[in-house]
């Protein structure tokens, strides 16, 4: 059982970590700055999301995973927020650079 | 064991190098507001070294002031600062090469001599931790850092505290004198946006949180000033969002919660010479609920003061 949750941990992480890594590529590589934002949103609040399930199954029940899960949400509300507000201030007054 | 310990060092150097390039690279950047960001991801990467370090303490306050709070007031001075230029049209003047190599090799130098003077240091490092652990049950107290904080070296806490108040009144003075009395202004806000459900959804958890990091600094890491700041942040978010407007710089209630906290502390501060015979001395008796009351009156100020040097000098607008 152990090893089972172990090994769940370790693929869901490494899935997080993947996603983290998919997500700066996109920073890095996409031409503007919308599609960044998209890159950047999506993919970390994926990986974020993996990484936290991954975790859930090694703390304690149900506290640690509850924190855990605060976590995530907190973190999915302060992307989303920042994105549309970055979102709107490029459509407003067009990319920076 | 042997590959744990190679897997910790892997990530401690990792962390190192990080924040040294990024430290090299806001430096080298030459665009304010780049500088800025990169600066606000380098303190949270020293808060994960704080935590690297053992002390949860500081990386609170690091992520929580020195990352979040400086970033936010740098780029209001760099967005200011950029009016400024714009309105002299001149292009900013850069300093001479030899000033450049001269500041270098100045800084160097002094972390030469820093990590000089810490290799050399003798095996154990003299150190007064023992004794603060073992005199620490005296105050009542479970986290070692708010008593030092409160009690072995309350003063320089007192001092950081009117630092504070310092700063507040220092940015105040910059208003022009048609705008004493006024609003600082924050934001042109658009009502129903990201921004306004994030201020309306937001602030019930981020009290709670910030009042349990001041309740639980007695005996868990956090304390006034990580607690504080989190409050602060929250009554900036709903300023920002435009669901209350920023408080008139001369509103009564205003003054009195910004010097709340030093006046306490100030005043119990002396009344350690009735009760015990000394300039912010405790009786052991009393010394957990007098740091209460303390601590306390020091979070409302601090999270009041901290809003209000974010929100900056009055700005002279329309009468309301």
């Amino acid at each position: 059982m152990r090893l089972l949750l172990d090994l769940f941990t370790i693929l869901t992480v490494s899935a997080g970590a993947f996603f983290f890594l998919a997500g700066t590529i996109g920073l890095l590589r996409f031409p503007d700055p919308l599609c960044r934002l998209h890159a950047l949103t999506k993919a970390d609040s994926l990986g974020l999301g993996l990484v936290v399930a991954g975790l859930m199954v090694q703390v304690s029940w149900p506290l640690g995973a509850m924190q855990l899960v605060a976590i995530w949400l907190l973190a999915l509300l302060a992307a989303a927020t920042v994105a549309q507000l970055m979102g709107r201030a490029m459509r407003r007054g067009g990319p920076d650079r | 064991m042997n590959q744990g310990l190679t897997l910790a060092l892997a990530v401690d150097l990792g962390l190192t190098l990080a924040a040294l390039g990024l430290a090299a690279w806001v430096i080298g950047t030459g665009r304010s507001e780049a500088a800025i960001v990169g600066f606000v991801a380098y303190g949270l990467l020293l808060a994960l070294v704080w935590v690297r370090l053992a002390a949860p303490d500081v990386a609170l306050t690091e992520a929580a002031i020195g990352s979040g709070l400086t970033g936010l007031l740098l780029l209001g001075a760099a967005r200011r600062l950029r009016g400024t230029e714009a309105a002299f049209d001149v292009p900013p003047e850069r300093p001479p090469r030899a000033q450049h190599w001269l500041a270098a090799l100045f800084s160097a130098l002094v972390a030469l001599a820093l990590a000089g003077v810490v290799l050399t240091l003798p095996e154990p490092a003299p150190s007064l931790a023992p004794e603060a652990v073992a005199n620490l049950p005296q105050t009542g107290l479970g986290n070692a850092v708010t008593g030092v904080l409160l009690a072995y070296r309350a003063l320089d806490t007192l001092l950081e505290t009117l630092v504070l108040l310092l700063a507040l009144v220092a940015v105040w003075s910059l208003a022009p004198d048609r705008a004493w009395g006024g609003r600082p202004r924050l934001w042109h806000p658009e009502r129903g946006g990201a921004l306004t459900l994030l201020a309306q959804l937001l602030p019930p958890f981020g009290i709670v949180v910030g009042l349990y990091l001041f309740w639980n600094g007695a005996n868990a890491p956090g304390g006034a000033f990580q607690g504080g700041t989190i409050l602060a942040a929250m009554w900036l978010l709903v300023m920002l969002a435009g669901l209350a407007r920023a408080p008139t710089i001369d509103a009564r209630w205003l003054r009195w919660l910004v010097i709340a906290g030093p006046a306490v502390f100030l005043g119990i501060a002396l009344l350690g010479f009735a009760i015990a015979g000394a300039f912010l001395g405790y009786p052991p008796a009393l010394a957990k609920p007098l740091i209460l009351i303390i601590e306390t009156a020091l979070t409302l100020s601090i999270a009041a003061t901290l809003a209000l040097l974010i929100a900056g000098p009055p700005q002279p607008g329309p009468p309301s």
